[in-house]
């Protein structure tokens, strides 16, 4: 007999229900928990204050990531230099305090391996294809881009997780994106991402899971995949899921904490058979072809604010949603924006290349391939790239890409989230603008009254360059 | 968690679409090892602007927000319902919510009420002179004016809310049922037990 056909996400689902009540909750079982600094204190107070232990240390790991300032970590003589902001540095001493008193694995702020969970999870092999794997961060959505059932939990399920090693929860509907075609010159994952999210709205997904296939989807390398479900949540869906592949096996093979041995051969068995299955249907299904695709830019204070670089600030009377009108006005006005206004006619002051949506080590090449021989414009004040793991920065180094980026007059810095939510002291100054290859375009995300126009590396590259909003295609030999 | 069945009181008719939790509390409030005190962050932007109902004096106290669609997008900062819940706030309604915030607030006793917008555009309507009574047992939201709103909720979160159910003590309940699971797993895929060398 014939089993009845089934996505990617249910597969995952079904293989994690530890019970199931009558009114449909599971309590499902957590594979992979990652903690940081930020969404952690409240939680391992909550099991000292109630006597209870971290079920499962071993499948848990802490880096501390959001404060930490990206300037040198260590003195000439190597020794740790102090956070100067004494509110980031309890924040940092609580998780440095918790990890050990609880049986957690840390990876410290001087260590090569330490960077933004999000960067590190993958790069270590921590991040599996068909595990679920949680943490207090919605970014966390990233780690679908291997085929994990990944998602941005509070800090109460923190706890939650601690404690039990499983979630209460009620399975999500599910939606498929399908990116046919193939992407022009200039056109990354970061456009795509920005497209689907302009397309589905920032609620498009809430209440799904969305899986993200067709031929575009299949030829992105890993990283590319992690920034595109890494901004799942940015449309509103609880997680995104990529099918893992030989592209995804080829990635992890060989690193620190992936399977070894046979055990690697069984597994590559059996994330092979996670794929949706011929017949499998989503409660949704959105079809986007990629020739619609130009390399991307927000307006507004919504991700979901996309134009192409091509296009004009939109007239809010051109929105058909009277709630819609209303927040384009406020967003203009916050953005200092005029409709009519090329986005190509827009001046920047600061570049951020970084956060972990872009901080891998192919957007810094596609940030640098744009730099290389190039100057940064005179109007440019703050430019940095930071890199998002310690390994990254590495890497980078070694191919001469740090080089690259100080020689055209951007700062080359120490790994961390950085500018993407300024809790350390990288911020946008109030009222300036600032091409950003982070995932949020919020009212006072990069500092209060900063604003910020979401673009790929490679079009922050460009703008670094001109000095404004600018298509990338037209600096390309 | 304290139960909590029933909400009634003023309302702040914000009506405002995408909050983001950025909005709700910023990020520099987020340095904190604590739980409380975040009331004094809450809706700090909103705040910064002349005529905002959070310092009307209309709406001084109120347990209860009105939103626009898509409400608590964005971070999952469980201290947007924590700075929520300082400032004395009970319950949003709102058209629709995130995922992680309807489930961060949920975790603390604060209510996430979802209505077709309609409801919403009526209820700011009363929300300027009158209260608002939301019941959690009949899963109404009345007026004094007869507006009688129906809404869903997740039977098992209902079940939490109105007793004040201690969902990890609840999980642990489960214990024998989570090892059982943990033996089947490192049998059967026993590469899920990372090699942390």
């Amino acid at each position: 007999m014939m089993s009845t056909p089934q996505t990617l996400y249910e597969k995952i689902w079904n293989a994690h229900v530890v019970e199931q009540r009558d009114d449909g909750t599971c309590l499902i079982f957590i594979d992979r928990h990652l903690v940081h600094e930020v969404t952690s204190p409240q939680a391992f107070e909550g099991l000292r204050v109630a006597g209870r232990r971290v079920r499962r240390p071993d499948l848990t790991l802490a880096v501390p990531d959001h404060n930490l300032p990206t300037t040198a970590r260590l003195d000439a003589n190597g020794n740790s230099i102090p956070i100067a902001d004494p509110e980031s540095a309890q924040q940092l001493e609580a998780l440095e305090r918790n990890a050990p008193e609880f049986g957690i694995a840390y990876i410290n702020a001087t260590d090569v391996k330490q960077g933004i969970v999000h960067v590190v999870g993958p790069e270590q092999g921590f991040s599996l294809p068909g595990v679920t794997l949680v943490c207090g961060d919605s970014h966390t959505a990233c780690h679908g881009g291997l085929g994990a059932l990944a998602f941005g939990i509070g800090t109460s399920e923190v706890e939650h997780v601690l404690a039990t090693q499983t979630l209460q929860l009620s399975q999500s509907k599910s939606m498929e994106v399908r990116v046919e075609g193939e992407l022009g010159p200039g056109v990354s994952a970061k456009d795509v991402v920005l497209h689907i999210t302009g397309v589905l709205g920032a609620s498009g997904g809430t209440g799904h899971v969305i899986e993200y296939t067709g031929a575009v989807i299949r030829a992105l390398s890993i990283e590319g995949r992690l920034t595109i479900s890494n901004m799942a949540i940015e449309h509103g869906a609880r997680a995104g899921l990529v099918a893992p592949d030989d592209v995804t096996f080829a990635y992890l093979k060989g690193r620190p904490m992936a399977p070894k041995g046979d055990d690697w051969d069984a597994a590559v068995t059996y994330w092979r058979s996670l794929a949706t299955d011929a017949g499998a249907t989503y409660d949704k299904v959105v079809t986007i072809n990629a020739a619609d695709i130009a390399p991307s830019v927000t307006w507004g204070t919504s991700p979901e604010d996309v134009l192409p670089i091509t296009g004009i600030v939109p007239n809010p009377s051109s929105f058909a949603d009277p709630s819609k009108q209303a927040a384009a006005k406020k967003s203009l006005e916050y953005m200092g924006l005029t409709p009519g206004t090329l986005m190509t006619d827009i001046s920047v002051e600061n570049i951020f290349i970084g956060s972990c949506t872009n901080s891998r080590i192919e957007d810094l090449r596609a940030a640098a391939a744009v730099l290389k021989g190039r100057k940064k414009a005179d109007n440019i004040k703050w430019a940095i790239v930071v890199p998002g793991s310690g390994l990254v920065k590495q890497m980078a180094e070694a191919e001469g890409l740090d080089r690259i980026f100080m020689d055209a007059g951007l700062e080359w810095r120490e790994p961390g989230c950085s500018a993407c939510l300024g809790m350390n002291p990288d911020k946008v100054p109030a009222g300036e603008r600032c091409a950003s290859t982070s995932n949020r375009n919020f009212v006072g995300r990069q500092g209060p009254g900063a604003r910020t126009h979401l673009v790929s590396p490679a079009m922050a590259a460009a703008a670094a360059v001109t000095g404004k909003l600018t298509d990338v295609r037209t600096l390309m030999a | 968690m304290q139960p909590i069945s029933s909400v009634k009181g003023k309302a702040y008719p914000l009506g405002l679409k995408n909050v983001d939790t950025d909005i709700i509390i910023p990020a520099v409030w987020l340095k904190t090892i604590s739980r409380s005190g975040l009331g004094k962050g809450a809706f700090q932007t909103l705040r910064g602007v002349a005529g905002n109902v959070f310092d009307d004096p209309a709406y001084a106290g109120a347990p209860i927000l009105i939103a626009g669609d898509n409400f608590g997008c964005g971070s999952s900062r469980e201290h947007a319902a924590w700075a929520m819940a300082d400032l004395g706030i009970s319950a949003v309604i709102a058209p629709s919510f995130s995922d992680i915030f309807s489930g961060n607030a949920f975790k603390n006793g604060l209510l996430a009420i979802v209505l077709p917008q309609d409801a919403i555009d009526r209820l700011m309507e009363v929300a300027k002179t009158d209260d608002i009574h939301i019941d959690l047992e009949t899963q109404t939201v009345t007026t004094p004016f007869q507006d009688r709103f129906a809404f869903e909720i997740d039977p098992f979160r209902k079940h939490c809310l109105i007793n004040g159910v201690d969902e990890i003590g609840l999980t642990l309940k489960s214990s024998d049922a989570i090892s059982a699971y943990e033996n089947k797993i490192s049998a059967s895929q026993p590469w899920l037990s990372p090699n942390q060398a």
